[in-house]
């Protein structure tokens, strides 16, 4: 019954254009409202969506037009989609709200909207010289562009292309790569002028001359000469001069394509870039009951012609259709990359300076590799890479950040695999790797396997072949080569992404935004968190809840209530989970010292329950592995010494050398300052997990270089550094300041810390909470500002105050000791 | 209900935390997953994720799924189903809750994820 009403009640939608930005968005609105709308699909060509970008290596024989489907016609089929492929939309009646098609026999398809969405795309720019409508002369647009191009190859000798832009240098490489004498004549200075800076650009030309193609730099094309039967023979320049060609490709850029739409008196900008002007939610202007996505909508007046924008414009115009009403689209940021094979090639931003810009570069003709990036107030705003572009993907990332760079600024050129990288051998280029070489060192996935994902499931972004193959999911160290994957097999700025991320899937709000909406509205509970920023799901997910009842811990102390059902397992049960299902028991041993009657203790337990394994950590502490849940309180209780919380976001281990007590070396009794630490701060929850370490002296033996923050003993006095990592990334400690007296240890590390846990974001480790803020400013809340040092400190104090072991105290922690038995054991029946 | 399952009480609806967990241990089988929902809705699966058999009661249980503590997976909690990109589902019980008890089918109970060798 309610089924049927549903099916009456049901919305009819319309689209035009049945390219990649208008099936992505429906595609999105499956995802969330699949029984919403009766949709009607238009496609001028007579072929289901494919995908547009990977022309280029079909036009070079690298893949077939098969394998560029995207959605096949079972697809639409599936989900009751009515398609009409080779039919063009000729009219749309905005009053009886209809859209008319040529079927292609002479008579009309009529199909009647409640919503329609026209992502009619664009059209080359023929450049309106005598000659342009010979044949032979076509743009670069669609497989009927690409196979006309193809079967020119296989009878004709010359080919011209007009254009040296990203398409005109592919189409260049594809049929040079079909065995024809190739020309690409370009108006500009350089190659990719608006992707390239001179520099790059010439070093782009020249490895393409040593492939064959040739290039009129600077020619003016004046006219295109038929020869007797009506066919191109040859371009005429400006100078005079003439070369031959048989095939003139025109790829002097493109627009969008807005005839419909003018039609229909929808607004268009004017002249260029034009585009149908679309808000924020890609409604049009004119109308709202129709919407714009992709090359033909211009969106703040720009009409974006990569493929990453047009997804991000895909989601939140899905979001409106499926009537929730939320997202917007503010604009991306673009990055390009040219698909030509063994070419490699990346730019972003403003590569090209400008006033207040500065730049620092690497240039090495010889090797092939050129390098360029812009700095304007101590942000990375522009990128030019040629030869090496496995740093693409992150300094695409700082750029869309915004990130302050000063720390980082002198390491930044050698990008990101420089600074500590682990986990698949130490490779950067892709292409250069065998499919069965493995990317992603934790989850075991080759590169086999993610190519043969990203064609067989038509993915386009990083989180989508995360999602599918789980490579990069984990520690995320891959994430570049996973990127140039991606580039190789599905083409296209893949990387394009808001600036500003959302927290999760339940939530359009990152992760600053909940923490300063929690403190300025005194939230105290995760439901009133959900109810006041509009959550999409009743009780969120275990992505955001964890961090939401953290930041409602951190910012009010003994008034917020921690949700153990809001937290993992292991901070549930006060222990490590492994991986079948037993538990790891870590007790706590301060400064890394322990006792005989401990180590009885322990020795007593591992005999009784069992306990298989038995290792020393690299934290200075001793665990014991394979512990039933049912023994954890049991194994607690025999133990008799402090949680270690090792298992949670929390302190973990301050790592002590000997120090002078015992030390030849020793200058400061570092041990003892380790224990000082370690008992002013243990039970300290935090962003991520914390380490310490302490040495005393300058030889470091307690590694403190690598640590959340790391003391140094000298002669006269103790070195601070924070932020250090020996993890994914080894991250070397910074300097934060010097002081005399272990009581200004205690302050200043426990001062920084505390501004960690009220300001970073969850999962944050110290590291990636000081690259996002930088260095400056915590040495100005730290440092400078001695008060504020103070009140930091006495807040830290304050918070840790009484807070329960809860290995012991079970009811101040809330540990639910139900959970260690089953709730009913049945016996054999 | 002639002929309907042969319901056995396993424990209230209390003994369950919302938006929780308890394991059910069987005489043989895997332990049975009880979930609540913060709506008291009350859900079994074996307590076993499809991806490489991690205890489903250990994780977070959020709207009518739970996430697995070993590696993530988003396990659908009436149907067993893994959710978005992941592919695999793990055997569901039938509950019945009446008078705030709960109950699973005594034959499932006896049967459903019991190795074959076990049983």
């Amino acid at each position: 019954m309610k089924r049927d009403a549903a099916v009456a009640a049901k919305q009819r939608l319309v689209v035009v254009g049945n390219g990649m930005a208008g099936v992505r968005a429906v595609e999105e609105l499956l995802k969330i409202a699949p029984e919403l709308y009766e949709i009607t699909i238009f496609g001028a060509e007579p072929h289901p969506n494919y995908n547009r970008i990977l022309l280029s290596p079909v036009l070079a024989g690298e893949q077939t037009l098969e394998q560029i489907v995207l959605n096949p016609l079972d697809w639409y089929r599936d989900n009751g989609i009515t398609l009409h492929a080779g039919k063009r939309v000729t009219r749309i009646d905005r009053v009886r709200r209809v859209v008319c098609a040529d079927d292609g026999t002479g008579g009309v398809i009529e199909a009647p909207y409640d919503r329609l969405l026209l992502a009619t795309g664009s059209n080359p720019f023929i450049l309106p010289v005598p000659g342009k409508d010979l044949d032979g002369v076509i743009g670069y647009r669609d497989i009927a562009d690409t196979q006309a191009m193809i079967d020119a190859a296989a009878k004709y000798r010359h080919a011209v292309v007009i254009g040296g832009g990203l398409l005109g240098l592919e189409a260049a490489n594809g049929l040079m790569k079909r065995g024809m004498q190739v020309t690409v004549v370009h108006i500009m200075p350089w190659l990719m002028e608006r992707q390239l800076d001179r520099t790059a650009g010439e070093l782009l030309k020249k490895s393409l001359e040593e492939r064959g193609i040739r290039f009129e730099i600077g020619a003016q094309t004046e006219a295109l000469i038929p020869d007797r039967a009506g066919r191109v023979m040859a371009v005429r320049f400006k100078d005079g001069r003439e070369i031959p060609a048989d095939l003139v490709v025109m790829a002097a850029g493109i627009r969008p394509n807005t005839t419909l739409a003018e039609s229909a008196g929808l607004l268009c900008a004017n002249p260029r870039p034009g585009g149908i002007v679309v808000n924020d939610t890609l409604q049009t202007v004119t109308d709202p009951r129709i919407y714009a996505v992709g090359e033909c909508a211009a969106h703040r007046g720009i009409a974006y012609g990569l493929v990453a924008p047009l997804f991000e414009q895909g989601k939140v115009c899905a979001t409106h259709l499926a009537q929730f009403g939320i997202g917007r689209y503010a604009g991306s940021a673009v990055s390009t990359k040219l698909k030509v094979t063994g070419i490699d090639l990346f730019s972003a931003g403003q590569f090209g300076g400008g006033e207040g810009t500065e730049e620092i570069v690497l240039s090495d003709p010889t090797a092939g590799v050129y390098k360029k990036l812009v700095i304007r107030d101590d942000k990375l705003v522009g990128a030019v890479l040629y030869g090496d572009t496995v740093d693409g993907s992150w300094y695409f990332k700082l750029l869309r950040e915004g990130r302050k760079v000063a720390d980082i600024r002198d390491r930044l050129m050698f990008g990101e695999s420089n600074i500590g990288d682990v986990g698949h051998e130490g490779h950067n280029r892709a292409a250069r790797m065998a499919d069965d070489d493995e990317v992603c060192g934790c989850n075991g996935v080759n590169k086999g396997r993610i190519c043969k994902a990203i064609k067989d499931k038509g993915l386009f972004t990083v989180d989508d072949v995360r999602r599918h193959t789980k490579a990069s999911a984990s520690c995320g160290s891959c994430t570049g080569l996973v990127e140039q994957l991606l580039m190789a097999t599905a083409g296209g700025d893949y990387s394009a992404a808001p600036k500003l991320k959302a927290m999760c899937g339940c939530t359009e709000h990152g992760h600053q935004a909940v923490r300063d909406a929690i403190r300025k509205e005194h939230w105290l509970t995760i439901d009133a968190v959900y109810r006041g920023m509009a959550w999409r799901t009743p009780n969120g997910c275990a992505s955001c809840r964890p961090a939401i009842n953290y930041y409602l811990i951190s910012t009010w102390p003994k008034e917020a209530r921690d949700d153990p059902q809001s937290r993992f397992i292991n901070e549930r049960s006060h222990a490590n989970i492994q991986k079948d299902g037993s538990y790891s028991v870590i007790p706590r041993m301060w400064g890394g010292e322990t006792t005989a009657s401990e180590l009885r203790r322990i020795a007593d337990a591992v005999d009784k329950y069992k306990i298989p394994t038995v290792k020393v950590t690299g934290g200075q502490r001793i665990d014991l592995l394979g512990v039933k849940k049912e023994d954890l309180p049991k194994v607690w209780a025999d133990i008799g010494m402090p949680s270690g919380h090792a298992y949670a976001k929390a302190l973990r281990t301050v790592k002590t050398c000997v120090g002078s007590q015992w030390c030849r070396f020793g200058t400061q009794d570092s041990t003892q300052m380790g224990k000082d630490l370690e008992r002013a701060l243990w039970r300290m929850y935090a962003p991520h997990k914390v380490k310490l370490a302490v040495s005393g002296c300058p030889r470091n033996c307690a590694e403190a270089g690598i640590k959340d923050v790391g003391v140094i003993g000298v002669d006269s006095g103790w070195e601070i550094y924070v932020a250090g990592n020996g993890g994914i990334k080894t991250e070397v400690a910074q300097f934060l300041v010097k002081v005399k007296t272990p009581e200004e240890v205690l302050e200043y590390s426990g001062a920084f810390l505390q501004l960690y846990r009220e300001e970073g974001w969850y999962l944050e480790r110290t590291v990636h909470y000081v690259h996002r803020v930088g260095l400056d400013l915590v040495k100005k809340r730290i440092v400078d500002d001695a008060a504020g040092r103070r009140a930091l400190w006495e807040r830290l104090q304050f918070s840790l105050d009484g807070e329960p072991d809860p290995w012991f105290e079970f009811e101040k922690a809330q540990v639910d000791l139900r959970q260690f038995e089953p709730v009913a054991r049945l016996e054999r029946a | 209900m002639a002929g309907g399952p042969d319901w056995v009480t396993i424990c209230r609806v209390d003994d369950i935390p919302p938006l929780g967990a308890r394991r059910v241990a069987r005489a043989q089988g895997g332990e049975v997953a009880l979930f609540r929902t913060a709506d008291d809705r009350v859900f079994a699966l074996l307590d076993r994720c499809p991806h490489k058999g991690g205890p489903l009661s250990q994780g977070i249980v959020a709207g009518d799924g739970v996430s697995c503590p070993l590696h993530g997976w988003t396990i659908g909690l009436a149907d067993g189903c893994a959710r978005g990109a992941d592919c695999g589902s793990t055997p569901t019980f039938g509950v019945s809750v009446e008078g705030g008890e709960v109950r699973l089918d005594a034959e499932e109970l006896r049967c459903v994820g019991v190795e074959p060798a076990a049983a």
